[in-house]
């Protein structure tokens, strides 16, 4: 079977399917691999050993594992939008014309400068930047920084949005087991037998996990299982699928992968499962770990486990002549398996001084040399193994043969999968017998009721061999090796790799703790271990023994750096969901939306809401857009759509007395058919909203917010009618987008509004300013507001919103001839600006009293009490100090700009000069053709006529003198048209 | 092309009329004008035509044709004349979809944290779609969601795109 | 992320439907309060590791605010009640002193006449 590479083994293979061969490419090249396939295998098929390098040295590197856990086969998989880089190769399923590259190198994979580094490594040790790049200081930010930002980093970003779909979904499980191992699904029945719903998910496209490669008749005790499963109506089994987090009250994350293999299947590449489980059952397995010996980075130094899984699952041989080297009996396993396929097995390097269990006799009744009490000396090549060196583990290195290979099977013992367990709290304990930290479960991660909403079972528990699932007979203890050999040398310890993606080593550990670094987690961000993309999957456990070590405590005394989600990366598509695009986020249309659209608007947003900005038309900028909409307003009729404004009503008996506690003013003695204007304060005393309140009837009140503050009044109100005043007898109901609102505003208002016709009187007596009538307009039921927020006679318009558009387009029709304009938030912005009226956001900022504003006017004095009142009684909120608003007038015609400080004299503890007001409102004013500001200035309406000073970088100073905020038609005449 | 996995559909002739009121004392008033009994907590009741349903303790929603809305909004504030409550026309403020077809379940799962599977046949949920307030319940064939006008184009989008061919939610 | 259980609807919504609203059962001090007393009310919080009451809203729900007994620690949570009592019902007391029997209540008054149950109309 050469066409799928020369690696391939001529039978085995339990996850392929040799009859379908699929091509890709890999940097270019194309090769050949079969359905079934990783991406890893396929390489390794092909002879593709070195899949990338290191981040920090750049080291040629191959896969170390099989799975999730690898550290070192990351890849760029994709192109344009599709492009994802550090895709581990282990765990990607090979697709027919896959495009692949390697990362972290240039020019090539095979001749890549940055390996520069890598003979420099001495000078690279732990905390190499934080030490070097300290002096001289300038040098930071013009020498140092651009060339780190250059090549940091692993792998590339897209460039092109993603044109993938992703989903999320809710369920709510009973038992979630999370790992289709032997353990996991044994847990799967158990839970299906008691009549739970159960979900078991596995990372993994199979079933089974590593027991019918482990055990003798494993996958016929995997298919008893299945059967049973599969007839099981309340068992859903989820394979490809991740969890990736655990968190609080059975809160689990889960990846399931749908098209991830099949972009052009249109439908979503991945789903991410918000569940809600009643328990997890963590059936997360093991991870076998890597043993630090001189050279264990260099490509074909493998995982034993992994080169056994490719040889049994994928049927590829990651070499021809393996050595394996291990601390424990399972690694014989791989002996066994490579044999049984055909390839070499010259010596096993026992660590141990004694191997006589099962398996390690199998081993040597098939003649394989069995090497107690060694060690690896060394690890002869660069881009792959040529030769082992081997020497006694108790000694110091001295070589005493050295053996021909192109593969080292390594294995340092086995670490439970603990992530799951540990995310939310679930608590370990070291076994010295085992060498690892497992589960405790007295002291689980628990839920909403206290109890432990997780379990282990299987080898994430502890029990590695889970003899009772698998028959597997009991194996001698694994001895714990964390330097190979004993008395390694330092030299020798450059070597050592602990976290293979960040070139963290032996020394660089042992070096951070010779300089301080006693905290296991300070270790972690001193040396990078454990930081990768990988989070230290196959490395934590031995950096942190080797931390122990050299800080001579036990390891429970160094204790875990904290396991943290996700598991594995999620692609940020898969975290946005259905979020984006036209669905991102909702966005709020009123009834004329539509029409707004067509005639031209320009959008802005007000929370959720897009309110016209302004309408341009032809050519025209949107400065110029606003003016025009102005004079129209001005000289004519203009139309605001104002239907985002929040409407709540408020009814009961004692609606009067608790508005006048929301209130700042009185609202119980408005007379019904009147309108107030009012303020609503926090129990801080600063501004929150305000609008006008209008009286429906005796026990009810329709009081209007400002359009982003509807849902946050209405919480307002409901707050303190349940939570403080819950006897006084008052409904509130938000009705904002029942009813559109049209602003009708200009001299020519009522002339328009009378043309439509209806049963309504709109002159000046039946409806007088600050009134309102109901009635009926051009057929619509209508209840119309005489109030105005630009000056001029305005009459707001409330229909049912479903009548919205069809007044809208009236109002247009008819009034054609008085050149009926559109105008948008901007204009209006001005026109109350013109009129010195305040808005919420621009001369409020969350610190500001109605006291700063001038509008004592709209305080009751009568009142004992109402929210923010005593707040406003403190001395600092009476100090006449405080920042007022006064108008701002430009002294050379140019606008002020936004938010800019006046300055003043002196300066302040930090140096900085003082300052004693700030612009809150500008504009360039059509109306008055000169710029017009508002502003607050310390005790600033006292000064009247005294000019200040706004410096502006790069510019000259801006000059206003402060004057009245009131600049057109003091004496409000216009409002009665 | 595969089929979608429920047919998502505008209904535009429904009236609503949210009522507030002490629900022990004013229960049967309310049941009476309505012409409907009065739901359990979380729950709605239905004649076929009218349905009522439980929206909080002290508040519940009359949905009915369109054309009887004004004369229903009549009846229950004249039952309700001495008492303290709150009868008001919300029809023109809702947004309201039909999901029909097996697979309507797995449309509204991917856009709502409830587990509506364990509602009750004669449910009313309350939550969320996607960022959205809404309400559901379950009618012949599927369900109805109502959620607000201003955000109907977004509910119509998360809807259709989470019932899109091919996207059931059981295990491939 | 939590599950809280509206006492108004009987359901169990998750953090995503419901609003928090910090520390419950605040006394308010409005006029004629001391500057100290005002100070105290507006601003002091307590932070416990443990018993904690809180207010939480039921936003994409009934719109009902509730209380909730809970650890802030461990997550547990005793129970939810009605916000329309100015204490702790003895009930949610009862379930606290289940589970953490040397915690005490930090307030003197009698304990609320109203049980939560008798406002689930």
């Amino acid at each position: 079977m050469t066409e799928t590479g020369p690696f391939r083994l001529p039978r085995g293979g339990r996850l392929i399917d040799r009859a379908y061969q699929l091509p890709f490419r890999f940097d270019g090249r194309q090769m050949r691999g079969v359905a079934g396939d990783t991406l890893a295998s396929a390489l390794l098929a092909n002879g593709q050993l070195m899949m990338g390098r290191s981040f920090k040295y750049h080291r040629p590197r191959g896969p170390i594992a099989s799975g999730a856990e690898e550290p070192n086969a990351l890849l760029g998989l994709g192109q344009g939008g599709r492009f994802e880089p550090n895709q581990r190769a282990t765990t990607t399923p090979l697709v027919g014309g896959m495009a692949t590259t390697s990362q972290n190198c240039w020019p090539s994979l095979n001749a890549d400068i940055g390996a520069i580094n890598n003979w420099m490594y001495r000078f690279f040790p732990a905390g190499f930047y934080y030490k070097t790049f300290m002096h001289p200081r300038p040098f930071w930010k013009h020498v140092f920084e651009p060339i780190i930002r250059r090549s940091a980093g692993l792998g590339k970003a897209p460039t092109e949005a993603d044109p993938d779909k992703y989903e999320q979904a809710y369920a709510h499980v009973d038992v979630v087991v999370v790992g289709g191992g032997i353990a996991g699904l044994t847990a799967a029945r158990d839970a299906g037998r008691d009549g739970k719903s159960v979900w078991l998910v596995e990372q993994t496209p199979h079933l089974g996990g590593r027991t019918p490669t482990d055990h003798a008749d494993g996958q016929a005790r995997v298919d008893a299982l299945l059967a049973e499963l599969r007839g099981m109506a309340n068992v859903t089994l989820r394979r490809s699928t991740q969890a990736t987090g655990l968190y609080d009250h059975g809160y689990l994350l889960v990846r399931e992968s749908l098209a991830d293999h099949d972009p052009n299947a249109g439908i979503p590449r991945q789903r991410l499962w918000r569940i809600r489980a009643g328990h997890v059952i963590v059936a997360t397995g093991a991870l076998e770990r890597p043993l630090s010996f001189a050279g264990n980075d260099v490509p074909g130094v493998i995982l034993a486990s992994a080169v056994r899984d490719y040889i049994d699952l994928y049927g590829v041989a990651p070499g021809r002549r393996i050595v394996v080297v291990t601390n424990n009996d399972d690694a014989y396993r791989t002996a066994l398996a490579a044999l049984d396929a055909g390839l070499e097995v010259p010596v096993v390097i026992d660590a141990r001084s004694t191997a006589e269990g099962a398996l390690p006799a199998a081993v040597r009744a098939r003649g394989v040399r069995v090497l107690t009490g060694s060690a690896v000396a060394g690890i002869k090549g660069g881009h792959g193994v040529e030769a082992v060196k081997i020497c006694a583990h108790s000694g110091s290195g001295q070589v005493t043969e050295t053996v021909d290979a192109d593969c080292v099977a390594m294995s340092g013992g086995w670490s439970p999968v603990v992530h799951l367990w540990s995310h939310c709290g679930g608590k370990l304990n070291w076994s010295d017998a085992q060498s690892m930290f497992a589960p405790d479960p007295n002291r689980p991660p628990t839920g909403a009721d206290g109890k432990a909403m997780a379990s282990c079972v299987g080898a994430a528990a502890g029990d590695l061999l889970a003899a009772e699932l698998t028959g597997a007979q009991a194996e001698a203890a694994t001895m714990p090796v964390w330097v190979m050999p004993a008395h390694a040398t330092r030299k020798m310890k450059f070597k050592m790799w602990l976290d293979f993606q960040n070139d963290v080593k032996v020394s660089d550990v042992e070096l951070a703790a010779q300089e301080g670094y006693h905290s296991v987690e300070h270790t972690k961000r001193y040396t990078t271990l454990g930081m990768a993309t990988d989070q230290g999957k196959v490395s934590n456990i031995n950096g942190l023994a080797v931390l122990s070590n050299a800080l001579n405590q036990s390891i429970p005394a160094t204790g875990t750096t904290t396991f943290r989600p996700p598991y594995t990366p999620l692609t940020l598509g898969t975290i946005a969901g259905e979020a984006r695009g036209e669905i991102f986020q909702p966005l709020r249309k009123t009834p004329m939306h539509g029409w707004h659209e067509s005639h031209g608007a320009f959008f802005e947003p007000v929370g959720h809401w897009r309110r016209p900005y302004c309408y341009p038309k032809g050519g025209e900028s949107h400065g110029d857009a606003v003016a025009r909409e102005i004079r129209a307003v001005r000289a004519s009729v203009g139309t605001l759509d104002a239907s985002t404004l929040g409407k709540i009503i408020v009814k009961g008996p004692d609606a009067g007395k608790f508005l006048d506690m929301m209130y700042t003013g009185m609202m119980s003695t408005l007379p019904v058919g009147k309108c107030r204007y009012g303020l609503i304060c926090n129990e801080n005393g600063f501004l929150s909203d305000d609008g006008v309140a209008a009286r429906l009837s005796e026990d009810t009140w329709l009081v209007h917010t400002t359009t982003g503050g509807a849902d946050r009044m209405h919480g307002h109100f409901e707050d303190w009618l349940q939570c403080e005043w819950w006897d006084w007898k008052v409904y509130t109901a938000n009705v904002t987008e029942q009813w559109a609102q049209v602003a009708v505003v200009g001299p020519k208002a009522r002339v328009l509004l009378e043309r439509l016709g209806g049963k309504i009187d709109l002159s000046p007596e039946a409806l007088p300013f600050m009134g309102w009538i109901e009635g009926e307009i051009a057929g619509i039921p209508a209840r119309v507001y005489r109030i105005s927020f630009s000056g001029e006679l305005s009459f707001e318009v409330a229909v049912p919103a479903n009548r919205g558009l069809e007044l809208w387009e009236k109002l247009h029709e008819a009034g054609r001839d008085l050149n009926v304009t559109p105008y948008g938030t901007e204009a209006m912005h001005v026109m109350r600006a013109e009129k010195g009226f305040i808005m919420i956001g621009d001369e409020t900022d969350g610190t500001v009293i109605p006291q700063d504003l001038g509008m004592s006017w709209a305080i009751s004095k009568k009142k004992a009490d109402y929210i923010g009142k005593r707040a406003q009684e403190r001395s600092f909120m009476t100090d006449p100090g405080r920042w007022k608003l006064v108008g701002l007038e430009s002294l050379d015609g140019r606008v002020l700009p936004d938010g800019v400080y006046a300055v003043d004299q002196g300066v302040n503890a930090n140096g900085q000069r003082k300052t004693q007001g700030r612009v809150t409102s500008t504009y360039m004013s059509p109306t008055l053709n000169k710029p017009i500001a508002m502003g607050l200035v310390r005790h600033g309406p006292d000064r009247m006529g005294e000019v200040l000073e706004f410096p502006v970088a790069g510019q000259e100073s801006y000059k206003a003198r402060i004057v009245d905020p009131v600049f057109y038609d003091k004496e409000g005449s216009r409002a009665n048209g | 092309m595969a089929e979608a996995l429920a047919k998502i559909s505008q209904v535009q002739d429904w009236g609503m009329i949210q009522i507030r009121a002490d629900l022990t004392r004013a229960g049967d008033a309310i049941a009476g004008a309505a012409g409907v009994a009065l739901p359990g907590q979380g729950r709605i009741t239905t004649d076929g035509s009218r349905s009522l349903g439980w929206m909080s303790p002290d508040e519940l929603l009359l949905v009915l044709p369109r054309a009887e809305t004004a004369e229903a909004l009549a009846a229950l504030q004249d039952a309700l004349s001495t008492e303290h409550a709150l009868a008001l026309d919300v029809s023109d403020m809702r947004a309201v979809f039909r999901i029909q077809g097996a697979k309507a379940l797995d449309v509204l799962m991917k856009l709502c944290p409830a587990d509506l599977a364990a509602m009750p046949e004669d449910g009313l949920r309350r939550t969320r779609a996607a960022q959205v307030a809404c309400g559901i319940w379950r009618e012949p064939g599927g369900y109805v969601l109502i959620g607000f006008r201003s955000v109907t184009d977004y509910l119509r989008g998360i809807l259709t795109g989470a019932a899109a061919p091919g996207t059931q939610l059981s295990p491939r | 992320m939590l599950t809280l259980t509206c006492p108004y609807c009987g359901i169990a919504a998750e953090e995503t439907e419901l609003q928090p609203g910090g520390e419950a059962h605040l006394k308010r001090f409005g006029p004629g309060s001391t500057d100290e007393e005002f100070e105290a009310y507006l601003f002091a919080r307590k932070n416990p590791k443990g018993v904690h009451f809180e207010r939480w809203r039921h936003a994409y729900g009934c719109g009902k605010w509730f209380m909730a007994a809970r650890d802030t620690a461990t997550l547990q949570v005793f129970g939810t009640y009605s916000a329309q009592t100015p204490h702790p019902t003895p009930e949610i007391v009862a379930a606290i002193r289940a589970h953490r029997p040397d915690w005490q209540p930090d307030w003197t008054e009698a304990p609320a006449d109203t049980p939560a149950e008798s406002l689930n109309a």
